[in-house]
């Protein structure tokens, strides 16, 4: 079993950044299991290439626009994913799509994909989240943890005051 | 009748850049290049601690994170006057050069061949003759007959259920895409095992990074990098060897693959060595250095006047004030307040000003760079010519046997003035990813050489004084020049601007309204079939265009994913 947990987006450009900002926090607030490989991509493209082959699952934590009140919480799955991409609802996805339609010619596509983020309120030049998408990180993060139990992986939550965990 | 084609964006990666042409007589009279999306990663650093630009700025672009790592510490360093470790020095080199080669790689195979070559036309191809024609160049293993017939079949099979994936835009059977089906199916199997063998530069990156893709190693004075002899935990010659592994297969490839593939494909497109000739004022900057303080390099650098080689005007240093003193930034056609003529990047402004597309008037989110008031090309072409010019031997013997095999496929004498051309960018890059992988090759030696002799250090502490300091980090990034500036005042950064490649490629018109780069390469290329500027796009994406860290911050909302008006 080999599982990412692909963090995305751009950390300059405020709720854009919300994927990395996510999964800086996930060890922080969750002991995973071994096969879970945390992976900051931000606005990477084709070096991505070799963390994401032969995956059994992917979770990308992204901004996602699905027209939603700011900050809360979307999945995808299924169809939407490849809509997601084509429909390129932020700028950084250019390169992941890229990436995903080489893996697919290479044949070596994740088995199974889903995206879990946030609608974003701003994606306006600097580093903080905006209160909204702050406050909905932690679910996002249930649901990824949701996401692996599905997958009969299990996470086991830690004790951290929100006073520790570092940012940017 | 003139037409007028945007193209927006040009870019298969990161950013977004339009393009407009306008188009008389089947070929392009005019051209405007135009960034997008707001810079402002600049207002960002203002305040932070000089430590930490360089974790900051690694995520402007997506695609090239390392060089502005590097671009950002050289600046602190410079402020500082401060000296670095050799074992830094070696080892920044090789993030460098393999984070360099496995971009040229990935530029030239999945970013920009399906330009030249038509995958639907490699159905028709004749593996046998494939292979005989490609074993007749080269020894690489992966040329057999048993290979080109697998990967036909594969392609057959992609074809037949409709889904052609990430071949998807391209210009299947336009005129202008003229190789026979035999060369169009070596391309596509090169194009494949150029997707695994990308991955061992990626791995040196990676292990010398200690992350990928945001390396975590450099620091203000040398890089976080504990070497070691025999500890298990830091970088042992165990995991260098195993670097070496890597370096030498990624030569293998880039030597008997890529640089026979360019040759070859450039000769069955001969007159593409006169189009897109453009902007011929090259500057670029010496790298990969072999001291502490930045003053002798392997690869030399300088500025090349209207295409001149006799004109070289070697940059020695990167204190060398000749390139300090001669860059400055326009915003007459870019939506920035200006008014006070062009400005040198330590007085930098970048206050928004935004206006609509106005072709005589602002219209692109670029700054126009200029060097001494003249708009400049940088990137593979201006390296090479000025590493020829400097009589750089490995350069001029990679460039000689280049054009040879040019000339013997197009069955006509190619001399070294065809590089002045859209094809010449990408033999250029060959022959400048040629001599990069034998670089890293030597700086892998020169590490090792120095460890043997006990020197294991790779970290100088900088010390900020209370006065004011200002330095730049200059850096021949893979696509040119790139030049991060800082002003540090009391251990904070007071301004911070960068340079960029791309914004001196894809630059607006300037103070004088001259055409940037690639407006001026663009007149006089043919465009067959206006609504399918195929011809435009080769021109283009010659440069490896890379708009995200020219221009920053994004509203692309409801955006089409690519858009072409012909109206």
């Amino acid at each position: 079993m080999r599982v990412v947990v692909l963090g995305a987006g751009n950390i300059l450009l405020s709720d854009e950044g919300l994927g990395v900002h996510a999964i800086e926090r996930l060890p922080l607030a969750y002991l995973l299991p071994g096969a879970v490989e945390i992976i900051d991509g931000g606005t990477c493209g084709m070096e991505m290439l070799d963390a994401l082959e032969d995956l059994d699952a992917l979770f990308m934590i992204d901004a996602i626009r699905g027209g939603q009140p700011p900050g809360t919480p979307i999945r995808l799955v299924g169809d939407a994913v490849p809509v997601f991409f084509k429909t390129k609802l932020s700028p950084h996805q250019i390169g992941l799509c890229d990436v995903l339609a080489t893996l697919e010619l290479l044949g070596k596509a994740p088995k199974y994909t889903a995206i879990l983020g946030v609608q974003p309120r701003s994606l306006a030049l600097g580093m903080e989240l905006s209160p909204e998408v702050e406050k909905a990180i932690p679910t996002v993060l249930r649901m990824l943890v949701d996401e692996l139990a599905m997958l009969g992986m299990r996470a086991r939550q830690l004790t951290v005051k929100t006073s520790e965990i570092p940012r940017w | 009748m003139s037409q007028r084609v945007t193209i927006d964006p040009v870019t298969r990666i990161e950013g977004h850049l339009r393009v407009d042409v306008e188009v008389d007589g089947g070929e392009v009279k005019k051209a405007w290049a135009s960034g997008q999306m707001w810079r402002g990663v600049e207002t960002i650093l203002v305040g932070r601690d000089p430590r930490d630009a360089w974790a900051i700025t690694q995520r402007i672009c997506g695609v090239c994170t390392t060089v502005h790592a590097i671009a950002s510490v050289r600046a602190v360093e410079n402020a500082l006057q401060m000296e670095i470790p050799l074992n830094a020095q070696y080892i920044r080199n090789m993030i460098i050069l393999a984070h360099a080669v496995h971009d040229h790689i990935v530029h030239f195979y999945h970013l920009s061949a399906l330009d030249w070559v038509d995958v639907t036309s490699a159905l028709q191809a004749d593996p046998g003759k494939a292979a005989a024609l490609a074993e007749s160049l080269s020894s690489w293993p992966g040329n057999s007959k048993a290979e080109f017939t697998r990967v036909k079949e594969r392609l057959a099979g992609f074809v037949g259920t409709g889904q052609l994936g990430i071949f998807t835009n391209g210009y299947w059977g336009h005129p202008a895409m003229k190789l026979p089906p035999e060369v169009n199916l070596i391309a596509v199997a090169h194009y494949l095992q150029a997707l695994e063998v990308q991955r061992h530069a990626n791995k040196i990156v990676s292990i010398l990074g200690a992350k990928t893709p945001h390396i975590q190693n450099v620091a203000v004075g040398g890089v976080a990098n504990a070497l070691s002899i025999d500890s298990q935990s830091v970088l042992t010659v165990e995991r260098l060897l195993a670097v070496k592994g890597w370096i030498d297969q990624l030569s293998d490839f880039v030597k008997n693959v890529y640089l026979i593939d360019v040759a070859v494909i450039g000769g069955f497109y001969p007159e593409w060595t006169t189009i897109g000739r453009g902007i011929v004022d090259y500057v670029s900057v010496p790298d990969i250095p072999l001291d502490g303080k930045n003053t002798q390099f392997a690869l030399p650098g300088g500025h090349i006047s209207a295409g001149d080689l006799s004109s070289f005007k070697e940059i020695k240093t990167h204190n060398d004030a000749y390139f300090r003193d001669g860059v400055a930034e326009s915003v007459k056609h870019s939506w920035y307040e200006g008014g006070k003529g062009p400005l040198h990047p330590y007085k930098g402004e970048t206050r928004p000003q935004y206006t609509d597309f106005e072709d005589e008037g602002k219209y692109s989110w670029l700054k126009s760079p200029t060097f001494y008031g003249q708009p400049m090309q940088v990137g593979p072409l201006p390296r090479v010519l000025a590493m020829v010019a400097a009589q750089h031997q490995p350069t001029i013997v990679y460039a000689t046997q280049t054009l040879e095999l040019v000339s013997t496929v197009a069955k006509t004498k190619v001399g070294l003035d065809a590089l002045h051309s859209t094809i010449g960018r990408h033999a250029a890059r060959a022959v400048g990813c040629a001599v990069q992988v034998d670089e890293l090759a030597r700086q892998w030696d020169l590490l090792l050489a120095n460890m043997a002799k006990g020197d294991l250090n790779t970290f100088n502490k900088p010390v900020f004084p209370k006065d004011e300091v200002a330095g730049v980090g200059i850096h021949e990034a893979p696509r040119g020049v790139l030049s991060h500036w800082v002003v540090i005042d009391d251990g904070k950064i007071r301004n911070y601007q960068c340079v960029v490649p791309t914004t001196w490629n894809a630059a607006p018109r300037n103070e004088a309204d001259a055409p940037g780069a690639y407006e001026a390469c663009l007149a006089g290329t043919p465009v067959a079939i206006p609504d399918q500027p195929l011809e435009v796009l080769r021109t283009v994406h010659s440069f490896d265009p890379c708009l995200a860290c020219a221009v920053h911050v994004v509203d692309t909302e409801k955006r089409q994913v690519v858009k072409v008006k012909a109206a």
